[in-house]
């Protein structure tokens, strides 16, 4: 599903990624760990389209297409989901006629009629329950005043909506209490399928006891240094980051 | 030999006017000669005079220019005009009250409602307490000049404890075949307990010149009196060569008394040129004013707010909100001035303006003035213009917006805090339609 080749990416020339390479099959969850400013938020923004980072090298194939070429709203309309570290405030604007503009863009993309209103409110209210979003939220400015967990709540209440191929949740666990934690993880638990594929980029561990994930990745300096499986996260947690640098310096 | 035939200029033609009409004009000629005698004191204001600076009104009134009001105007041409079907119609065409066009049957008891020139006749003692009691011909040049040759406009009383429930629209309709300068004014009376929604729009139809409309409107609204008030802007006509015709100067002469509430929704949606005078002279304790506008410039379009909020006694509130989005080669400008006199202790005045500027070359003045006398006070202002912001366009766009789409809806999110002011829910439609197309 995705294949990400020696890519490198930086920001006012400054090098951030430094030649990351990754391989994601449908089906599969897989958890990018590392320290704060190892690049994950970056490469969740460069996968999402932001432009203020520089390509310099390598290349990203999603679905057979280069996903580095497509526009921000084509790789969202192509099935590409980043969940915000920081989910943007937008006053005036609500939830639902946010939520009723991006399926029907996407739908118009893809060469379909615009959804019926009957069809689109069921699908709203069938997927609040999913993560245990208050209607009057829904209804309200999007993440306008909503509280930390609220705001990744929506987000990830937005991705069951968009019901994308490939999800990127980038610290979604960050400032969430223990109650929001398990909601979250429990919607995309019950998102996931055997055609679609999530990245879980974070800096604990505690979220992948709820989303057990296929593979681990750490991600030290802009670089991938080490990957394995669920196993890997653990002896993170249990080590801290501090094996790793000592390892990759050694 | 060549002979050079000059041009009069616009003062000129005016005053030329003035001295040939004013014995056939209604009422106090008297008056009306101490209004010219003011305006030919204060002139048209070039770019010199502080108060239009930004509005180079003298620049546009350039040429010949005809003053009469003939009437054109059939019922089919203007059906799509009143677009609010429970409503009391009047219709002003070329500034004259046209009572063949208006829809005004069964007026309530209470209500009054007829032609300037008929109140004056009528000796409706009312009329004669407040007509041209307000705004201050040494003040203004357009007022001068409206108080001098205004020939006819509405006259609207609501008496006492009168609540009236259904909106009153006053459509404003220029037509124009030679470039025309007309002075319409109205007269709005709402009486002790009284209330009433007025609504004023402005538009031009079937123009094929110049039409330079000044417009004076003066509200009372007495002891516990509610009025809510809009005006609705949109004269686009524009002729194939691309010359654009809708000139509007619009000034709003408010006076309110002890425990009235006044609000006014200025909607600035389309014209070559609107200026808006819009003074509220808060005449008694506890009163509130409420002032929101929303204006949308392209092209070459100049829009200026001017507005003055006149504290004069203690415990009132005013609170103020402007917005605007430029685009183009347009230039918007904002100046609102709070007063707070001597006397008038525990104000509350606060104003906002907010302005988004999407393209390199349009422009935006904006100017708060407060002058504050009176030492416990509650008064603050701001003033903000940026771009639409572009972490917001970047999360839509995650989501799968166009650029396009992200950006009207960020705008339609940045004008509906002006849009949701408005109480009558048709008239809230039709603005929120009338936006949606502004944006296409």
């Amino acid at each position: 599903m995705l294949s990400i080749k020696n890519l490198h990416a930086s920001i006012d020339g400054k090098e951030i990624l430094k030649g990351i390479n990754l391989e994601i099959k449908a089906g599969e969850v897989h958890a990018i760990m590392g320290p704060n400013g190892s690049g994950k938020s970056t490469l969740a923004a460069v996968l999402a389209g932001r432009s203020e980072f520089e390509i310099t090298e390598g290349e990203v194939i999603y679905n057979g297409i280069d996903l580095l070429e497509l526009s921000p709203e084509n790789r969202a309309r192509e099935g590409v989901f980043l969940a915000f570290q920081y989910p943007i405030e937008i006053p005036g604007v609500s939830n639902v006629n946010f939520l009723k503009t991006a399926i029907n863009e996407i739908r118009a993309y893809k060469g379909l009629e615009p959804m019926a209103a009957k069809d689109f409110l069921m699908m709203l209210k069938e997927k609040q329950k999913l993560v245990e979003l208050d209607g009057k939220l829904t209804s309200r400015s999007v993440n306008e005043g909503f509280s930390g967990g609220e705001k990744k709540r929506n987000e990830i209440f937005q991705m069951a909506m968009l019901d994308p191929k490939l999800a990127i949740l980038d610290e979604t666990d960050s400032g969430l209490d223990i109650d929001a934690l398990r909601i979250v993880a429990n919607g995309v638990n019950k998102l996931k399928s055997k055609d679609n594929a999530t990245i879980i980029i974070t800096h604990y561990q505690r979220l992948l006891d709820y989303i057990i994930p296929d593979f681990v990745h750490i991600l030290y300096n802009g670089k991938i240094v080490k990957s394995g499986h669920k196993e890997l996260a653990l002896e993170l947690e249990e080590k801290g980051y501090d094996f790793i640098k000592e390892e990759v310096e050694a | 030999m060549e002979t050079v035939i000059k041009t009069s200029t616009i003062k000129d033609q005016l005053i030329f006017e003035f001295e040939t009409s004013k014995l056939f004009l209604f009422g106090n000629t008297k008056l009306r000669e101490q209004a010219m005698e003011s305006f030919y004191k204060l002139g048209i204001p070039n770019y010199k005079h502080e108060e239009y600076k930004y509005t180079q009104i003298d620049v546009l009134l350039k040429g010949e220019f005809d003053f009469s009001a003939n009437k054109n105007c059939s019922d089919e041409q203007i059906e799509h005009i009143k677009f609010l079907k429970d409503a009391y119609i009047v219709i002003i065409e070329n500034g004259v009250f046209v009572e063949g066009l208006s829809n005004l049957q069964n007026l309530p008891k209470g209500l009054t409602i007829c032609s300037l020139v008929d109140a004056e006749k009528s000796d409706s003692p009312v009329f004669e307490k407040h007509y041209a009691q307000y705004a201050d011909v040494n003040a203004d040049p357009f007022i001068a000049l409206n108080t001098a040759m205004n020939k006819d406009g509405v006259f609207i009383h609501v008496a006492k404890n009168v609540i009236i429930e259904k909106p009153i629209h006053i459509i404003h309709v220029s037509t124009a075949s030679q470039n025309t300068i007309i002075h319409p004014r109205n007269l709005i009376v709402v009486d002790e307990n009284a209330q009433a929604k007025i609504i004023e729009s402005f538009e031009t139809i079937d123009s094929t010149a110049k039409i330079f409309n000044n417009a004076l409107t003066e509200i009372v609204v007495d002891e516990r009196a509610i009025v809510d008030h809009y005006k609705i802007q949109d004269e686009n006509t524009r002729l194939k060569d691309g010359q654009d015709l809708g000139y509007l100067m619009n000034t709003t002469q408010v006076i309110q008394k002890t425990q009235s509430v006044f609000s006014t929704h200025t909607f600035t949606l389309s014209g070559t040129l609107v200026r808006n005078n819009l003074t509220i002279v808060m005449d008694g304790e506890h009163i509130e004013s409420h002032l929101n506008g929303l204006y949308l410039t392209a092209g070459n379009q100049m829009v200026d707010n001017h507005t003055l909020v006149d504290h004069r006694k203690p415990n009132c509130n005013s609170n103020e909100l402007y917005k605007g989005i430029i685009d183009g080669k347009s230039t918007a400008t904002f100046n609102g001035k709070i007063f707070v006199r001597k006397d008038a202790q525990k104000t509350n005045a606060f104003q906002s303006n907010k302005n988004i500027l999407l393209s390199e070359s349009g422009t935006i003045n904006t100017k708060p003035q407060l002058e504050i006398y009176a030492d416990d006070v509650k008064c603050s202002h701001g003033a903000s213009t940026g771009k639409l912001d572009e972490d917001k366009i970047f999360y839509l766009r995650a989501r799968g917006l166009s650029p396009e789409s992200a950006k009207k809806l960020l705008m339609h999110a940045f004008a509906s805090e002006v849009v949701n002011t408005v109480k009558i829910e048709p008239l809230q439609e039709y603005i929120e339609g009338k936006i949606f197309k502004v944006f296409e």
